[in-house]
């Protein structure tokens, strides 16, 4: 049975990820900073057949709160096996170009919050020399557009650090898995108009339980998003600046 | 404000429509004081316009078991749970969903809104008559919790109110015991629909009951069908498989779907049967087994389809009954499925759809000739006593609707005292001249 940390853990799609791994039996920490919906998903999770389920509330920007949030986790179910970190928040990119303030706090909640819990996770599982660490980053960070840049840096950072973080751990026996998704209908993409590439949350999460147990490095979910971002990538940076915000 | 296009599963009407996904309660109270003209949209399995409205309230996020007491067999779930999620989890420990509809992709808010039946319609009634309770949002914002004996009016008005009356984000429901996943099936031929009709009366007391009817077979075979009797059988394991569908994924040529096709298919359907035959089959293609094939909806191409579900009165209904398939059969239209069922008694809640006496459901590809026929069709069954169900249409006229739905002048009452006039409207509501 293994132990699984989830920051996040109100998000849609890390919710699909825990009924897959409470139907399995697994143990589960829940961090998330509504009590309201935490205590929600906690009672689903039992229903569906959990056996222990623990919840921790915390703004995840709290950064002085980290030691203690793995502390926790650690101690209530004697080790971590698993960790994901699926918190994040869709940027408003047109009022972080009018404010530093809003902008700063975006790369802080998208980026600086999983670096910091990165760092710290990183050294415990290298001792250990055991461990997968899935951090859920997107295909926004593959280049930097008109239209979410902010968001999209943020996730790049995550992209950039985890391999990094990969590579480092690889000889400790620990992997580091990325997620990029493309279009994930949850709530944080409320607003955006549906159409065709847009998948649900539980695809989302089988594809990133699958790619933990099977130890991969970096997934596009759906895969497709591997063949679209290549395409966006190739584009000479002459042409790319001159296209339509999109 | 982003626009998406939405529509039923007949793919007709389509609707251009804001999509508000509140993550949390207390979002969606604030959403429902600040907007007007909502309507609450599950799993979209209704095929009309239903849940179609410029701005719909997805529930579909809010999809968490709250309770599940293992000994009672009572079910508290947030109401955008669907019920193949809620069977996953009953069935392996002895319990199965009093009343279920024809697909598991519909969510329990849905279930009640639409008071859906299912094949023992004529034993259990409808899914409402097993919501022990549940909690609503009203237009005014308010949150409370409705049963037959504490907002009583509202409770009935709200199970088969189609959301008119407010939001159901959770519900209480009863389980029924059940000690194995397969079911004992039994499969009768009948060459007309008087043997058909006679066939329902003789197995009464079985508890599921659909009959599978070749509607373009004419004169001295009108009527053939194959009747599908089924029980819980009494022992063996509770597993359940649940497979993922095989997907369609894009809209079929319109031509795959014609007259010859469809004729081809039924005949060969109805000469593949054999008479008397039992078996035991797993639970989840007994009671689902449209749900095989993900999205089937677009076999219908792009331009969708109507679904068409009417009951007609007992009295006189094998005779009547008679006289509308000789219409459709008239027509050529054809229907790929038809199916046939007997229904017991109304029951107590305003809009509710089941009365007793002879259902049938059709679906037609859809052309400017079906919605004419359609209301040719409506005509008649007006004549007859009838009507037609609410979460199947998109065509129904106003004073048809009025005209066969008898509470509906109560209906209007009870939302104007809860505050849900303005607040809440569909596509439907409007057509059907509801406020
Ligand atoms: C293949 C197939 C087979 C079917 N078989 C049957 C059958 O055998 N018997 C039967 O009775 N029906 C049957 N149906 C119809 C289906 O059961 C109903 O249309 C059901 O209401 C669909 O649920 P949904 O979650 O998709 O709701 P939607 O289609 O999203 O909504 C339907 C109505 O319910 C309202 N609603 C949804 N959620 C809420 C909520 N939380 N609060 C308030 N109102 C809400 C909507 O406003 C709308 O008016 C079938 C449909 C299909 C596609
Ligand atoms: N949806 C997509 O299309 C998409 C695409 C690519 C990548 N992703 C990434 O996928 C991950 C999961 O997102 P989702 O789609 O499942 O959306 P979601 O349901 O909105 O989940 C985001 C979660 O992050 C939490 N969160 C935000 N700020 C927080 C903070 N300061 N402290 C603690 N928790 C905080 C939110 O909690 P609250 O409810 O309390 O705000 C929410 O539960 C995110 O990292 C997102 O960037 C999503």
């Amino acid at each position: 049975m293994k132990k699984v940390l989830i920051i996040g853990a109100t998000s849609a799609i890390a919710d699909h990820c825990a009924r897959i791994w409470a139907a399995r039996g697994y143990e589960l920490f829940l961090v998330a900073r509504n009590e309201e919906r935490l205590q929600t998903i906690l009672a689903d999770l039992k229903v569906r057949g959990a056996v222990k389920v623990n919840k921790f509330c915390v703004d995840i920007n709290c950064i002085d709160q980290h030691v203690e949030l793995l502390n926790s986790a650690e101690s209530t179910m004697s080790g971590v096996d698993i960790v994901l970190l699926a918190h994040g928040t869709l940027s408003n990119q047109e009022s972080c170009e009018q404010s530093v303030e809003e902008t700063m706090g975006e790369i802080q909640t998208n980026a600086l919050s999983t670096i910091s819990l990165l760092t710290l996770i990183a050294n415990r599982f290298e001792t250990r020399k055991l461990g997968t660490i899935a951090v859920i980053s997107s295909v926004a960070g593959d280049r930097g557009r008109a239209s979410n840049y902010v968001y999209g840096s943020a996730k790049a950072m995550v992209t950039v650090f985890t391999s990094g973080l990969r590579q480092r751990l690889f000889k400790s026996n620990v992997s580091v898995v990325t997620v990029k998704p493309g279009f994930v209908d949850t709530p944080m993409t409320a607003d955006f108009k549906k159409g065709l590439l847009w998948v649900k949350p539980s695809l989302i999460a089988n594809k990133i339980v699958r790619a933990v147990d099977r130890r991969r490095s970096e997934i596009y979910a759906p895969a497709f998003w591997f063949l679209v971002m290549i395409i966006i990538k190739i584009v000479p940076m002459w042409i790319f600046k001159r296209m339509r915000r999109f | 404000m982003t626009l998406s296009t939405i529509s039923g599963w007949g793919n007709y009407p389509k609707q251009k429509s804001q999509l508000l996904t509140p993550p949390s309660q207390d979002e969606l109270k604030a959403i429902i004081i600040k907007e007007n003209g909502l309507i609450a949209r599950g799993m979209g399995r209704s095929y009309g316009d239903s849940a179609n409205a410029p701005k719909v309230l997805r529930t579909t996020f809010y999809d968490h078991f709250i309770e599940f007491d293992e000994v009672t067999g009572r079910l508290t779930a947030e109401a955008g749970i669907t019920l193949r999620e809620i069977l996953g989890v009953i069935v392996p420990k002895g319990w199965f969903l009093p009343v279920t509809p024809g697909t598991s992709y519909v969510t329990l808010g849905g279930a009640i809104a639409s008071d859906v039946h299912g094949k023992n319609h004529h034993i259990a009634g409808t899914f409402g008559q097993h919501v022990n309770s549940m909690i609503m949002v009203l237009g005014t914002g308010e949150v409370v919790t409705v049963s037959p004996s504490s907002y009583g009016d509202l409770f009935h008005a709200t199970c088969g109110g189609m959301g008119l009356t407010g939001v159901i984000i959770s519900a209480t429901i009863q389980l029924i015991p059940i000690r194995s996943s397969l079911i004992k099936q039994k499969t009768i031929k009948a060459d007309c629909i008087e043997d058909v009709c006679e066939a329902f009366e003789n197995n009464i007391n079985v508890t599921y009951s659909v009959a599978w009817i070749d509607c373009l077979a004419k004169g001295k075979r009108l009527g053939r069908s194959i009747l599908i009797l089924g029980e819980h059988a009494k022992s063996g394991s509770l597993d359940l498989v649940i497979k993922d569908p095989i997907s369609v994924p894009l809209n079929a040529p319109t031509a795959l779907l014609n007259y010859l096709t469809m004729k081809t298919f039924n005949s060969a359907y109805w000469h593949g049967a054999k008479h008397n035959q039992n078996r035991l089959v797993p639970l989840m293609p007994y009671f689902y087994p449209l749900d095989a094939i993900g999205s089937w909806n677009k076999m219908y191409g792009k331009a969708g389809f109507l679904q068409y579900q009417f009951v007609i009165p007992k009295a006189g209904g094998v005779a009547n009954m008679r006289r509308l398939l000789e219409e459709i059969a008239k027509t050529g239209l054809g229907s790929f499925l038809a199916v046939l069922k007997q229904f017991s008694n109304a029951n107590k809640n305003l809009l509710s759809f089941p009365t007793e006496g002879y259902t049938l459901a059709l679906d037609f590809k859809l052309t400017e000739t079906t919605i004419k026929t359609l209301h040719r069709l409506d005509e008649l069954i007006v004549e007859m006593g009838g009507r037609v169900y609410l979460t199947k249409d998109a065509v129904m006229q106003e004073a048809t609707f009025k005209a066969t739905y008898h509470n509906w002048e109560v209906f209007e009452s009870v939302r104007k005292n809860y505050g849900a006039i303005g607040k809440f409207s569909s596509e439907q509501s409007k057509r059907l001249g509801l406020a």
